[in-house]
């Protein structure tokens, strides 16, 4: 069995948008057959947050070179490019 | 899902095909129906202005009408509440993904939010408004809060 990973989702405030964007990431890798701990943080936090985690899921820019997968996606507000975000995701956990 | 977005909406706060130059323009007119509805505090609007800058909330969906979700922090809001203005001429908003963008933005959602899960859920509900292609064509067409309330309830 191995290690559940973990994905940090980060947004401009740390609330509103990294919790619909989580809730939707979650809702598709269950259906995925995938389970993976989730945390939020605003995108300043992210550096400062980045050592246990796995990928980190954003809609806002964040600082280049932090050591680990990033996707920076719009795609669970709009819905545009939606499946190519998930597979993405899928890859990074199924890794 | 989507059709809820209409109880967020406060009719008063409803402005459809306005002419307005630039984004904050846009912000400050629904701002100051919030502020006279009684949403907002005064200072909701050059709060709105200065996240915008730092956080833009412009959000491309693929074509020239493009959304934008302005908002800000909860110390300038006193109730939950939500104001649209569809635009004649768009304007240009920055990408959230990448603030260089300029986007033009035609639907102009500005959030009142102090309270987490009524964010959340208005939020959630202004996604899920936004992913129908139709929906937004049919807004921006809209010449009466009739005509908004039929296609958001």
């Amino acid at each position: 069995m191995t290690r559940q990973k973990t994905v940090l989702f980060a947004c401009g405030t740390g609330i509103a948008t990294s919790t619909v964007v989580a809730h939707a990431v979650e809702d598709a890798m269950k259906e995925r057959g995938i389970r993976f701990n989730s945390r939020q943080c605003k995108t300043t936090e992210v550096a400062g947050q980045i050592d246990d985690v796995d990928l980190v899921v954003t809609t806002a820019q964040l600082p280049k070179d932090l050591g680990k997968p990033v996707i920076t996606t719009l795609a669970f507000l709009t819905g545009i490019g939606k499946a190519e975000a998930l597979d993405k995701i899928e890859a990074v956990l199924r890794d | 899902m989507a059709q809820a977005l209409m109880s967020y909406l406060d009719p008063g706060a409803i402005v459809l095909g306005l002419k307005a130059a630039t984004d904050q323009d846009v912000i400050r007119i629904l701002a100051d129906r919030l502020s006279a509805l009684g949403y907002v505090k005064p200072s909701f609007a050059d709060a709105v202005i200065a996240r915008e800058v730092m956080l833009p909330t412009g959000l491309p969906l693929g074509g020239d009408n493009n959304v934008a979700v302005p908002h800000t922090d909860p110390e300038h809001v006193l109730r939950p509440g939500l104001a649209l203005a569809t635009l004649v001429e768009p304007v240009s908003f920055s990408n959230m993904e990448d603030p260089d963008e300029k986007l033009q933005v035609s639907v102009v959602f500005l959030m009142a939010l102090n309270d987490k899960d009524k964010q959340i859920e208005m939020l959630q509900e202004i996604a899920g408004t936004i992913q129908s292609p139709e929906i937004i064509s049919a807004l921006i067409l809209s010449k009466s809060v009739e005509d908004v309330s039929r296609l958001l309830r």
